[in-house]
C-alpha cells in the first residue's frame, strides 16, 4: 500500500521530534533541570507514529508512564510539553502533571498515565461513548508488556469484546517490565494467542519498522472503526534507555543496547527505506532533522524562561466547582 | 405530594435525567439484567431495583457489564472525559476495594493532573452500609474513606426526597461524584415531587432544630438520630439535627454555627471510628469552635472492627438509639 508523500514527511518529522525531545530531556535531567520521575520512549518511535497516522483529532489515545512519544504523535505541542516537564505554570498541564500525566483532551489525548494498565479501562469508556454516539471514532490505548499482566488490562479487553466497542489495544513489547524480563513475567509462550483468546484479532509488527506498524495498526483500526469490535496491535521493539532516567540497566545482556541502537532503529530503517524507494530524498530528510533540532532547542530555551507556578495555584483545578460554604 | 421509596425516588431521577439528556447512560452489573440469557433482558434493573425499567426505554443506554469493577469505573471515567454523563453502578460500596485505582488515581485526579483542561462528569452509585446481616464484605459505609480524596464529590442521602434531588444534581455536576445509597433505607418513604428538582451540594439539611445540643448524623444514622431526638424532646432536651447530605463538599458553616449556638456536639456515623467522619467533624469543631464548647465532643460510631454477620452481633456493632441518646445526655451531664 503506497503511503502519500505528505504522510511520509509527517511520519519522519514526528519520529525525529520524539527522538530529539527524549534525548534532550535525558540531558536536561542529567543537568538537574527537570525534576521527578521520567521514562523515555527513545527507540520505540515507530509504534506511536505508525498508529497515530491512522487517527483523526477526535479519535482518542490514552498512554502510559512512557508517554511523551504517544502525545507528540497525537499532536501535543512540543513547547507546552517541555514547559510541563520543567514544571512551569505555562506547561501543557500548568505544571500539575509533569512527565507522567501529559494530556491534551482537545486533541484526543486522554493522558499519559502513571499506573501500569490504568489506561485501558478508560479507553474502553471512550470507545463506548463512540459506540453510543455512532460517530465512527476509535479509542486507542497504548500499554506495555508489563500491562498485560494487570487485571485491569484483562477486564478492559473482555469488556471491549462484550460491548463490541471500537477499542484498539496497542501492546508495546519492549521486553522488560521495569527491570524484569518478559520471559519471566509473562507465564505463557504465546502472548498473541493469549490476547486473541479474549476474542479479537491481534496484528503483529516489528516496532523498529514504521511501515510494519503502520500496516498492522491500519488493519486493527479499520476493524474497530468498521464496527467489528476491538482489535489489537503487538509491536516489538526495545527501549534505548532504562525503565527510568538513571536506571543502571543491570538486566541487559552484554552488547544488547549497542545492538538495539545500531540494528533496530526506526529512524535509520525509515531513511534506508526512502533511499531504496526514492520517495523522499536525503536532502528533504536532512532539512527535517535540522528543523526539529532547532524546534527542540527553542522549546528548552522557552521552558527555562517560562513562568514558575505560585503557591496559590496549588489548590486550583481540583474541581470545576466546589460549593463548600466554609 | 406523592410518597415514594428512596429506591423509586432515585429510579425516577435516573429516568428523568435520561429523558432530558441523551448523553446520560447507566452501566454496571445487572443494571438491565439477563443480558445474553434466554430470560427477559431488563427484568432485573439492578440487584436493588434502582435501575428498573431503564433498559426497556433506552436499551442502548442501559449497559450490562461483566463483573469487572475496574472496567466499569474506567468505562464511566473514559466516557465522561469525552463528554458523556455516565451513571455507573458498583453493586456494593465494599467493592471499591477492587476498583480503587480507577476512582482515586484516575477519575479523581484527571482535572488536576491535566491542568484544569478536562472534565469528568461521571456519577458512580453504590449501595452502602450495614443492617442486612451481610457481613464483612457487603456492609461497609465507605463514603468516609472516599471523602478524603480531593477531586471527588461524595453524596450520602438519608431520605427519598433528598436522594432524588441530590441524584439530579450529581448527574448535572461536571465533576466526578460518588453517590452512596444507604441500602437499609431503600424501602423508606417520604414525600417526593414528580417533577425534576435539584438539591445543591455543600448545603446541610436541618432535620430538627433545637437549642441544647448539636447532633450531626450521616446516611442511615439520620432517621435513627431523629427518632432519638424526638424522644429526648419529651424529656425537655432540644437538639439541632444536621444532615450534611454531602461529605465533600461539607457544609462546615452549618455545623459551626449550630455548635456556636448550642455549645454541645454529638456526631453519629455507622462507620468505624478511626480517620472517619465523626473524628473529622470533631476536629473541625475543636479547631474552629473550641471556645463555644461547654462539654467534651461525643462521637458515636461502630467500633474498630469489621461488620459482623450474626444479627445480634450486628445490632451491637451499629450505633443504636441507646448509644445516641447516651451520648447526647453525656454532653449535658
Amino acid at each position: 500500500m503506497a503511503i502519500a508523500k505528505e504522510t511520509l514527511l509527517h511520519a519522519y518529522r514526528t519520529m525525529r521530534t520524539i527522538r530529539e525531545f527524549e534525548e534532550r530531556v535525558n540531558a536536561e535531567i542529567m543537568n538537574g533541570q527537570i525534576p521527578g520521575f521520567t521514562h523515555l520512549y527513545t527507540g520505540q518511535e515507530a509504534n506511536a507514529v505508525g498508529v497515530c497516522a491512522h487517527l483523526d483529532k477526535s479519535d482518542t489515545i490514552i498512554s502510559t508512564h512512557r508517554g511523551h512519544g504517544h502525545c507528540i504523535a497525537k499532536g501535543a505541542e512540543v513547547s507546552g510539553m517541555m514547559k510541563e516537564l520543567f514544571g512551569s505554570s505555562e506547561g501543557l498541564c500548568k505544571g500539575k502533571g509533569g512527565s507522567m500525566h501529559v494530556a491534551d483532551i482537545d486533541k484526543g489525548i486522554l493522558g499519559a498515565n502513571g499506573i501500569v494498565a490504568g489506561g485501558p479501562p478508560i479507553s474502553v469508556g471512550s470507545a463506548l461513548a463512540a459506540k453510543i454516539r455512532k460517530n465512527g471514532k476509535v479509542a486507542v490505548s497504548f500499554s506495555g508488556d508489563g500491562s498485560v499482566n494487570q487485571g485491569t488490562c484483562f477486564e478492559a479487553m473482555n469488556m471491549a469484546v462484550v460491548l463490541q466497542a471500537p477499542a484498539v489495544f496497542v501492546i508495546e513489547n519492549n521486553y522488560y517490565s521495569e527491570h524484569t524480563s518478559i520471559n519471566y513475567a509473562v507465564g505463557c509462550d504465546d502472548l498473541k494467542a493469549r490476547t486473541e483468546a479474549f476474542g479479537f484479532p491481534v496484528f503483529v509488527a516489528d516496532g523498529a519498522d514504521f511501515f510494519a506498524v503502520h500496516e498492522a495498526a491500519g488493519k486493527a483500526i479499520a476493524h474497530a472503526r468498521a464496527g467489528n469490535g476491538p482489535a489489537g496491535v503487538f509491536a516489538e521493539q526495545g527501549r534505548y534507555h532504562g525503565h527510568f532516567v538513571g536506571d543502571p540497566q543491570a538486566y541487559r545482556a552484554a552488547g544488547e543496547l549497542e545492538d538495539l541502537r545500531e540494528n533496530h532503529c526506526p529512524l535509520k530503517n525509515f531513511r534506508a527505506r526512502m533511499a531504496e524507494t526514492g520517495e523522499l530524498s536525503d536532502a528533504e530528510l536532512d532539512a527535517i532533522d535540522a528543523e526539529v533540532m532547532a524546534e527542540i532547542e527553542q522549546s528548552v530555551t522557552d521552558a527555562k524562561a517560562a513562568a514558575r507556578p505560585t503557591a496559590e495555584q496549588v489548590t486550583e483545578d481540583v474541581y470545576i466547582q466546589y460549593t463548600a460554604t466554609a | 405530594m406523592p410518597e415514594k421509596t428512596m429506591r423509586d425516588a432515585i429510579n425516577e431521577a435516573l429516568h428523568q435525567a435520561m429523558e432530558q439528556d441523551e448523553s446520560v447512560f447507566v452501566i454496571g452489573e445487572d443494571v438491565a439484567g439477563c443480558s445474553g440469557s434466554a430470560g427477559d433482558v431488563g427484568a432485573v434493573g439492578g440487584v436493588f431495583g434502582v435501575t428498573g425499567g431503564i433498559y426497556h426505554r433506552w436499551p442502548d443506554r442501559c449497559i450490562d457489564t461483566p463483573i469487572s469493577e475496574s472496567a466499569i469505573v474506567g468505562a464511566a471515567a473514559g466516557a465522561a472525559l469525552v463528554g458523556m454523563r455516565p451513571v455507573a453502578e458498583i453493586m456494593f460500596a465494599d467493592f471499591i476495594g477492587v476498583c480503587m485505582d480507577q476512582i482515586v488515581n484516575q477519575m479523581a485526579k484527571f482535572r488536576y493532573m491535566f491542568g484544569g483542561k478536562s472534565r469528568c462528569p461521571a456519577v458512580i452509585r453504590f449501595s452502602s452500609g450495614g443492617g442486612f446481616s451481610a457481613a464483612g464484605q457487603h456492609s461497609q459505609a465507605m463514603y468516609q474513606v472516599m471523602t478524603s480524596f480531593p477531586g471527588l464529590k461524595v453524596v450520602v442521602p438519608s431520605n427519598a426526597y433528598d436522594a432524588k434531588g441530590l441524584m439530579l444534581s450529581a448527574i448535572q455536576d461536571d465533576d466526578p461524584v460518588l453517590f452512596f445509597e444507604p441500602k437499609i433505607l431503600y424501602q423508606e418513604t417520604s414525600d417526593v415531587p414528580d417533577e425534576m428538582y435539584t438539591i445543591p451540594f455543600g448545603e446541610a439539611n436541618f432535620v430538627r432544630e433545637g437549642d441544647d445540643v448539636t447532633v450531626v448524623a450521616f446516611g442511615q444514622m439520620v432517621p435513627k438520630a431523629a427518632a432519638v431526638i424526638d424522644a429526648l424532646a419529651e424529656e425537655g432536651i432540644s437538639c439541632d439535627l444536621i444532615d450534611p447530605r454531602t461529605t465533600s463538599p461539607l457544609d462546615e458553616n452549618a455545623i459551626l454555627e449550630s455548635v456556636q449556638a448550642t455549645g454541645r456536639l454529638v456526631i453519629v456515623d455507622e462507620a468505624p471510628p478511626r480517620c472517619g467522619l465523626t473524628a473529622d467533624i470533631a476536629g473541625l469543631a475543636a479547631d474552629k469552635a473550641f471556645s463555644s464548647l461547654k462539654a467534651p465532643i461525643k462521637q458515636v460510631s461502630a467500633p474498630h472492627s469489621p461488620t459482623p454477620f450474626s444479627p445480634e452481633l450486628e445490632a451491637a456493632y451499629l450505633p443504636d438509639a441507646d448509644k445516641i441518646s447516651a451520648a447526647v445526655k453525656a454532653t449535658l451531664a
